[in-house]
């Protein structure tokens, strides 16, 4: 057993899981939006505001945006683990991406259901 | 006789600063096959100080795995005509491991990734008078498993192996890890997928399979590898 305090889970099993629920979620997503923009050619803001304001929508945008978060953090640890070994440069980097990610979160938290 | 040109890989850190390759120049006899160890023979008698493992020439000890041509293999049973290219032969060591001289690699932390999948029968139930029977079913799970000869072809064909060999089991190991936890007679399945249950040990493996590739017997350490995902997943569901 090798130990890891960095990683999402603690446990590979729950991370390698964790990767593929999330990638599913994102592609989901991705079909969804692009699939909304190719039925309407002439959307406008009203129209893409409303889309906005029914709460399934913004349930399935904030699961996409938190699996974009798991997403990123598990396979950029698994990046930074493989090629940075000084551990100070690895921290930095884990610390500017875990804040960058963080940021992510809460600016898309606030399109979403903010004014 | 035809000229043959082989690149080969030299290193004695007791002479040289850094590695180089060195051209050798052999006469390969006409009409037959040869095999690349046996070309490393004709040229070790034009440089005998060139140096490199091998047993049993017949692949079946697994001593003479090295780079052959950009490809990892066993020099014994690789024929010469399908590793050279043009008209010239390139032999490296096994790569991602120190190495010790010329084609001869410390194969230390390869053992030690393979000693911690524990791979030895566990069984906590009193030994029968005789032995513990299998069925033929059962026997026949470990085909493709039990086969291996440890030569390290596919773990050091593996950047996940050369970036985290500390680490990461690699494939060999984690191909005899399969072997125990799918022997009817292992009684320590629980505690092996324990002690792989983190991001490293199996994790590590990104599907490339490079292992399949290269594993001069055949054998399929990724679907090994696979099996034990999907017991831990099921284990823990």
């Amino acid at each position: 057993m090798v130990k890891s305090v960095t990683n999402l889970s603690r446990s590979g099993l729950s991370d390698w899981l964790w990767q593929r629920v999330s990638a599913v979620i994102i592609a989901a997503y991705a079909v969804f939006i692009v699939g909304v923009l190719l039925a309407n050619p002439d959307m406008d803001y009203a129209s893409w505001q409303a889309l906005f304001q029914t709460t399934w929508v913004q349930i399935f945008s904030f699961l996409a945006v938190l699996a974009i978060v798991g997403h990123a953090w598990i396979g950029l640890w698994t990046v930074a683990t493989d090629y940075m070994k000084p551990l100070a440069v690895r921290f930095i980097f884990l610390a500017i991406l875990g804040v960058t990610l963080f940021t992510y979160l809460i600016v898309a938290g606030r399109a979403i259901w903010g004014a | 006789m035809t000229a043959l040109t082989v690149s080969i890989y030299r290193y004695n850190p007791e002479t040289d600063k850094k590695p180089y390759m060195q051209d050798i120049e052999v006469d390969v006899p006409e009409g037959k096959d040869l095999m690349v160890l046996d070309v490393l023979h004709l040229a070790k008698e034009k440089d005998p100080a060139l140096t490199y493992r091998r047993s049993c020439r017949e692949g079946v000890c697994g001593s003479d795995g090295m780079n052959i041509s950009g490809k990892n293999g066993l020099a014994c049973i690789t024929p010469l005509s399908e590793a050279k290219k043009g008209n010239k032969l390139v032999l490296r060591p096994l790569p991602g491991l120190p190495v010790v001289r010329d084609l001869v690699v410390d194969m230390s932390l390869f053992y030690k990734q393979y000693e911690k999948i524990k791979p030895y029968l566990q069984n906590d139930t009193p030994a029968p008078a005789i032995e513990r029977l299998q069925s033929p079913e059962d026997r026949a799970k470990l085909d493709g498993l039990y086969e291996c000869i440890l030569c390290a072809c596919c773990s050091t064909s593996c950047p996940s192996f050369w970036w985290n060999p500390d680490k990461f089991v690699g494939p060999a190991g984690l191909l005899q890890a399969w072997r125990f936890l799918a022997d009817s007679r292992d009684t320590a399945t629980a505690e092996r997928l324990a002690d792989l249950d983190d991001p490293f040990s199996v994790f590590r493996c990104r599907g490339i399979m490079n292992c399949v590739n290269v594993c001069p017997k055949g054998l399929n350490p990724t679907r090994a590898i696979g099996h034990i995902r999907s017991m831990l997943l099921t284990q823990s569901a």
